[in-house]
């Protein structure tokens, strides 16, 4: 049952992707920004949500709802506004593909 | 030091994990990047560009670290230690995990040349590094001389800009201070490092005045015609929790000072304080000045925001408060460390011979306490744009907190402990 969601995200990798064909590492980088919070490749430190293999389709279901107000938030609705579907999809795949 | 299979063993969960991310190219690249980087400055840029260098290239390319001091004092959350609330000690953080966990070799001196041509690096003990490519990370300097009277006397006139003995002498200043003394606090004009800073500190520091030395007064006295951040939220914060403390003064330009009376010469007026806390006029760390580079406005450095490669010295890119910035983007360490990210990705696909990422992307999260323990916070977003060739703030995104939290004064120090981890563990 594990490996549903990653498998989830890859597909959606795939989808995501061909707008960055031309830069393979387009996820790692994105992902990169939220480290300062959430901790390096996502293994927060404490205190911050650890997103390191969260499953993709949920933690892309939070950030589209931050971004939409379904989800209130602090900070997190203000942030998830500037990035594009396509990054955050990178991103939340990114994660879920972390141990 | 470790070898190549050592660290691919410290680091395989981490490794494992980037390949399950669709990432084959990942690692493809990863193998064919190889060379020397050194990284001049161990603060959020530089630290966090040592470490992503090592694990992004699997351990493939050698990072050398040239910092001066033996361990990294933050910045950010000093002003509770100003204040009180914390000690030197809650934000001090060693290297030992840059070199032991991530192979980063370390050196502790200071640079003295840096010769672009050559790509090679002088340290004042008299050896020579030789790189491929150098990330330089220097932070601020400070312009002494834009103040008569200035120079040499900060173990009088504390500035507590750079943290460390000199966040310790304003706390002890402000301890020894009289009840019903007076602190004076000059801002320099923009851009400064850390925007909200000083009106952070001025909300920590009236807060411990309000409870342990009564009837004491704050001076805010800025060169600026207004509050550089988060005005709103400040000047609520100086009406509602200080209006009897905090008087806030805009335009206040700084003549001179006189250490021996703490008297600050100001335009209009005459300070005398017990506490006189100057932060001085400041510009990119004066080891910029080996580049051979022209500053703009004669103080920061121009770079090429997709890679962060310094414009004039091939070869050099520079990360940090030093740098002239894209449009809206404040000098943080928050955006240090987002910056040495941009960097260390391009470096990696330089020396693999790949092209850098063509859209990076940055952001920039900052919090400030209004009290011990209340916080507020300012975020923004900023995209590459291709065309304009720089970061743009998006539009519509970022913004502050509608008032000051507690959840929020969690989320501060949580924020500190994981950039904190980011960049050194």
């Amino acid at each position: 049952m594990k490996f549903t969601p990653v498998l989830a995200g890859l597909c959606l990798v795939g989808a995501a992707g061909i707008g960055h064909a031309e830069y393979p590492l387009a996820a790692r980088d994105l992902a990169a920004t939220c480290a300062n919070c959430h901790g390096t490749n996502g293994h927060s430190v404490g205190g911050m949500e650890a997103l390191a293999g969260a499953p993709a389709d949920r933690m892309l279901k939070q950030l589209m709802d931050f971004r939409s107000g379904d989800k209130p938030g602090t900070i997190m609705h203000q942030i998830t506004k500037g990035y594009t579907d396509e990054q955050l999809e990178l991103i939340a795949n990114f994660f879920a593909a972390q141990e | 030091m470790l070898n190549r299979r050592d660290f691919l063993k410290s680091v395989g969960a981490v490794a494992a994990g980037s390949t399950l991310a669709g990432a084959f190219s990942d690692r493809a690249i990863a193998a064919q990047a190889r060379g020397h980087v050194v990284v001049v400055g161990g603060g959020f840029g530089g630290a966090t560009a040592a470490k992503y260098l090592r694990m992004w290239s699997d351990g493939g390319v050698r990072v050398t670290l040239v910092e001066r001091q033996r361990e990294f004092i933050s910045c950010p959350i000093s002003n509770l230690v100003v204040g009180g609330v914390r000690q030197l000690a809650d934000i001090t953080v060693g290297y030992d995990n840059l070199r032991d966990k991530w192979g980063v070799e370390i050196v502790h001196d200071e640079v003295v040349g840096i010769d672009v041509g050559k790509r090679e690096i002088r340290l004042a003990n008299g050896d020579s590094l030789t790189y491929d490519r150098a990330i330089v990370a220097p932070g601020i300097d400070f312009l002494w001389d834009d103040v008569p009277g200035l120079a040499g006397n900060e173990d009088t006139i504390p500035h507590a800009w750079k943290a460390g003995p000199q966040t310790m002498l304003l706390r002890k200043q402000l301890e020894e201070m009289p009840a019903g003394g007076v602190y004076a606090m000059h801002i320099p004009m923009a851009p400064y490092r850390c925007p909200p800073g000083p009106y952070e500190r001025a909300c920590v520091i009236a807060n411990f005045l309000k409870t342990h030395k009564p009837g004491a007064k704050a001076l805010i006295l800025d060169a600026n015609p207004d509050i550089q951040s988060k005005k709103g939220l400040f000047m609520k914060a100086f009406e509602e929790r200080y209006g009897d403390i905090i008087e806030y003064r805009p335009n206040s330009r700084l003549l001179s000072v006189d250490a021996a009376n703490r008297k600050a010469e100001l335009e209009f007026s005459e300070v005398t304080a017990d506490v006189l806390n100057v932060i001085p006029p400041m510009r990119a760390g004066r080891i910029v000045d080996h580049l051979g580079v022209s500053l703009i406005n004669d103080r920061w450095v121009d770079v090429d925001y997709q890679t962060m490669e310094a414009k004039g010295a091939p070869g050099v890119h520079v990360v940090g408060d030093a740098i002239f910035p894209a449009p809206q983007m404040p000098k943080s360490g928050h955006l240090a460390n987002q910056q040495a990210k941009v960097a260390a990705s391009a470096v990696l696909n330089l020396l693999a011979g790949t092209p850098p990422n063509p859209s990076p992307v940055v952001m920039n999260t900052c919090y400030s306490f209004v009290d011990a323990t209340h916080v507020v916070h300012v975020a923004s977003v900023h995209q590459f744009d291709t065309a304009q060739h720089t970061f743009l703030p998006v539009e519509g995104a970022g913004g502050l907190s509608p008032a000051p939290t507690e959840l929020e004064g969690q989320y501060a120090h949580a924020w500190s402990r994981n950039i904190w981890a980011d960049m050194l563990a």
